[in-house]
């Protein structure tokens, strides 16, 4: 279990700073891969199979098929509110493209790999943490990554100031919610969602400081598997 | 991004994760766009990339999260020697020439299906045993166990395994005996179990006798006198994952005091 208090300076006035944020790897026996991610009192935990045994249809002849499943606390995956428009189906689909992007499937044709994001507590900022508890995910059953990735939810509050990483009721009385999923490697985007209106002027902001929040995040990333490999 | 471009030869030993890029010391006499990396046709004194890393431009790309490693060429050259990641996984992908314990699911004609831990089904001749002939079959039945190593294994291709070595021998390789205890650890713990001098085999060979077959696919048997033996031989070795060297001497030290 590694934890992290979190003080990012923040540049656009206050509230820019992420919440408590904390992980642990490696705590289920079945799957090949597991970690818990939690920001706040949101926690999600994320199991992953592969490269296993693929089922017919879903078979590629190229690389791997990665599959996720995003399965709430109570309740069916599909018809869960909570989890957004249409269910949990698009932000499965925004997950998976996210992962895709950075797995290098080419190394493993013709195998399934398949995600399983459980939803513990969801207090806010939920997609952010699915994305995160994935990355480490996928780290942890060590399959082939071009780089990591983290998820930065940024919320604008009514007055327009930012607010990362925010709890439920402030994503209640936001303008606008934003979620990003930054690649390591040179803190670029790989997927942007987006609930409300802003400008574009507030987008390059809201972008800006999760860049900022992202290197927090990597910077953890990496404190906690320096963690799990010294007791290794 | 903090470390982006670290030299090799500083992250040696050290936690490296996927997106590092390991730039490598300077050799001008070798053209980089020439050098070829097989695993097997590599000229001495040239650099191996193993697993968990492939090649970029300048350097090395992680691809993998564990601890660097390096070895030193045998030549001595300086640019040479072999960089990869040891890291700390469940899932076992096919290597080429690793030795496995699978087990038989199907019969199909000429071959059986092995299951392996793998995504496939591995191949396994019935001529591929020693002294096997057309009219001389191996007395294989589904579910038994079996020891051998892997002739092919490519991402593409369905794994096939033997039980004979280039010669023609067993050399160890074959079914697998009726009794005993079969169990599955991880990837990592099967390395170290197999390193040369490991510590934890030598130690518990001096409590009494038994038999220990590991595969590369982090399935371990064991068999000893009884059943008793070798419940504590399978204990140990799963315990051992996470205990220090301090930790194992004890509870070894209570084992044979009994």
């Amino acid at each position: 279990m590694a934890t992290a208090e979190e003080e990012e300076d923040g540049g656009g006035g206050g509230g820019c700073c992420l919440r408590p944020f904390s992980c642990e790897q490696g705590l289920l026996s079945r799957p090949d891969g597991s970690a818990a991610f939690i920001q706040g009192d949101t926690s999600v935990l994320a199991g992953l199979y592969g490269p296993g045994e693929v089922k017919g249809s879903k078979e590629l002849p190229d690389q791997a098929a990665l599959e996720v499943l995003l399965r709430p606390k109570v309740g069916l995956p599909a018809v869960t509110p909570r989890l957004g428009r249409g269910g949990g189906a698009q932000r499965e689909q925004l997950i998976r493209r996210t992962c895709e992007a950075v797995l290098l499937g080419a190394l493993h044709p013709r195998t399934a790999v398949t995600l399983v994001l459980q939803v513990l507590s969801d207090i806010g900022s939920l997609l952010s943490c699915c994305l995160n508890a994935a990355c480490l995910g996928l780290l942890d059953a060590g399959l082939p990554l071009a780089s990591l990735f983290c998820g930065v939810t940024c919320a604008l509050r009514p007055d327009g100031r930012l607010l990362l990483d925010p709890t439920a009721r402030q994503e209640q009385e936001a303008r606008a919610v934003l979620t990003f999923a930054i690649d390591s490697a040179d803190g670029k985007v790989l997927a942007a969602t987006a609930k409300g209106s802003c400008s574009a002027e507030e987008l390059q902001q809201c972008l800006a400081a999760a860049q900022r929040a992202a290197a927090t995040i990597f910077r953890f990333y990496r404190d906690s598997l320096r963690r799990k490999y010294s007791k290794w | 991004m903090a470390a982006r471009g670290v030299p090799a030869e500083a992250c040696v030993g050290q936690v490296v994760l996927p997106g590092d890029v390991l730039l490598l010391p300077a050799h001008p006499d070798e053209d980089a766009e020439r050098l070829r990396l097989g695993a097997s046709a590599a000229p001495r004194g040239r650099l191996l990339c193993g697993p968990g890393l492939r090649r970029s431009g300048a350097g090395l790309l992680v691809t993998k999260c564990g601890l660097l490693r390096h070895r030193q060429a045998g030549g001595g050259a300086a640019a040479g020697g072999a960089f990869w990641v040891d890291s700390q996984q469940k899932r076992y992908v096919p290597v080429k020439g690793d030795h496995v314990i699978g087990i038989v699911t199907a019969k199909a004609g000429d071959v059986f299906k092995v299951d392996v831990g793998g995504s496939e089904q591995a191949s396994l001749s019935y001529l591929a045993f020693e002294g096997a002939t057309k009219r001389n079959r191996p007395n294989v039945q589904v579910g038994d166990l079996i020891y051998g190593q892997f002739l092919v294994a490519n991402k593409d291709m369905e794994p096939e395994m033997v039980c004979i070595d280039s010669s023609g021998r067993a050399s160890g390789m074959g079914v697998i005996g009726q009794d005993g205890f079969l169990f599955k650890v991880s990837l990592g713990l099967i390395r170290k179990l197999l390193a040369p001098k490991c510590e934890i085999i030598q130690e518990l060979s001096q409590l009494y006798p038994f038999e220990l077959v590991l595969g590369m696919n982090g399935r371990i048997w064991v068999k000893a006198k009884t059943v008793q033996q070798t419940l504590i031989i399978v204990n140990i070795l799963e315990a051992c994952e996470y205990m220090t060297a301090e930790q194992r001497k004890q509870a070894l030290a209570k084992l044979s005091g009994n």
